[in-house]
């Protein structure tokens, strides 16, 4: 039987970061994708519209904020879900992620459990 | 060079002892398949005690009979493993049963009781559901209890690490519900003021004044032996209203282990009680 595996761009620009999260995913068998900041981000995106995008706020190039609003302003043939996934833990921030398009968030550190329980709740695991 | 796995030094006799004592206090049994988890929920507590073994834990619980010790060791060995809106489908579908008796009665108010309750967060997920699901219903009257003293001061505080707040919570509820301090994250007082916690042993305390719509009990009977939990099961039964419903645990089950519930007609995979069960009186209604 042939499983069709989701996808997840992972966009942080810790390498660290990059790896722990991949670790998770592949765990819970998703097929990894990487970008260092919301300028790759977005390449990745019109090259190919992942399922999930877990997004770190604080990158060079661009922001996870500003790939976020570029990416809901874009006419992509799907809306991938949008869980942020950063140290900016203060409600405000929270509140401004949801107004520009974030599905969830995630405060780091994170682990497993916290995750896999933020995809499930945005329907991808 | 590899060193030696350091031999295993707790006898099987300071075990037994901390098991039955556990029993004793709760009811609840850890079979020998599970015995390790006496040895690593204790770790924390000889160290406080500057002790190094379960064997001088042992001899101390049997020659002074520290209530406090005692109660502290109770405390630990207990598991509370908890998470907000845990197997989401079950409380979902709670959600749904407490519409249906509220549409069946408008004008009363709805009765849950979530027992073995742990740090709070199921009853505080049913909380944030019906209030969401029924602006317009009269605010359910929540009553969460658990054996373990300590974590109803936990729930009862409404104080989660950021760990905890986002396993289970969607962060609109999490941010609606709660607010940040320090590092953790502190249920608003509207939401911890729809609960009433309190401690309570299912196995020796009597059932709950009243008589409930829905009671939860999960994952907690399996911790007891067959005539515990049958004990257990008739005071929940007797607990229910009529129609009322009781939610167990995924894996549990009252078929073979009670003669007086049976599964739900109206609500799959929950349990009322047997047209025959007597139900006791109540005040509450």
């Amino acid at each position: 039987m042939c499983r069709v595996t989701k996808t997840c761009l992972v966009v942080d620009d810790s390498k660290v970061i990059r790896k722990v999260a991949r670790h998770i995913l592949e765990g819970l068998a998703f097929t990894v994708r990487e970008a260092a900041d919301g300028r790759e981000a977005l390449d990745a995106c019109l090259a190919e519209v992942p399922d999930v995008v877990l997004l770190d706020w604080n990158m060079p190039v661009m922001s996870g904020m500003d790939f976020l609003r570029a990416l809901r302003d874009s006419d992509l043939p799907t809306r991938p879900k949008v869980v942020f996934c950063t140290t900016e833990n203060g409600m405000a921030y929270i509140r401004a992620a949801i107004e520009a398009g974030a599905d969830e968030y995630v405060m780091k550190p994170f682990d497993r459990e916290t995750l896999e329980s933020k995809l499930q709740l945005v329907g991808m695991h | 060079m590899i060193a030696p796995v350091p031999a295993d030094t707790t006898s099987a006799g300071a075990r037994n002892v901390i098991a039955a004592l556990l029993e004793r206090h709760t009811g609840q049994q850890i079979g020998a398949g599970r015995a390790w988890r006496i040895d690593s929920a204790l770790k924390p507590l000889l160290r406080a005690h500057g002790l190094d073994t379960l064997d001088q834990l042992a001899a101390g619980l049997l020659r002074d009979g520290d209530a406090a010790l005692k109660a502290e060791v109770v405390d630990a060995l207990l598991n509370q493993e908890s998470s907000f809106f845990r197997d989401f489908g079950v409380i979902e579908q709670i959600g749904i049963a407490a519409s249906q008796m509220q549409a069946a009665h408008p004008s009363r108010r709805l009765r849950l009781w979530s027992a073995g309750c742990s740090t709070g967060q199921e009853p505080l997920s049913i909380a944030m559901l019906l209030d969401e699901m029924h602006r317009d219903a009269p605010a359910p009257d929540i009553c969460a209890t658990d054996v373990s003293a300590s974590a109803i001061q936990r729930a009862r505080s409404g104080r989660f690490s950021q760990f905890e707040v986002q396993r289970g919570l969607a962060i609109q509820r999490m941010i609606r519900w709660f607010e940040p301090a320090g590092d953790d994250w502190v249920a608003r007082p509207e939401l911890l003021a729809r609960v009433q916690f309190r401690r309570h042993n299912l196995v020796v305390d009597p059932a709950l004044p009243g008589r409930f719509d829905i009671i939860l009990c999960r994952n907690v009977l399996f911790y007891f032996s067959p005539p515990v939990r049958r004990q257990v099961f008739a005071t929940l039964a007797g607990a229910l209203r009529p129609g009322g419903v009781i939610v167990l645990g995924a894996s549990e089950t009252v078929i073979g282990q009670t003669d007086l519930l049976e599964p739900s007609t109206a609500y799959r995979g929950f349990y009322q009680a047997r047209a025959d069960t007597p139900l006791r009186a109540s005040a509450h209604g």
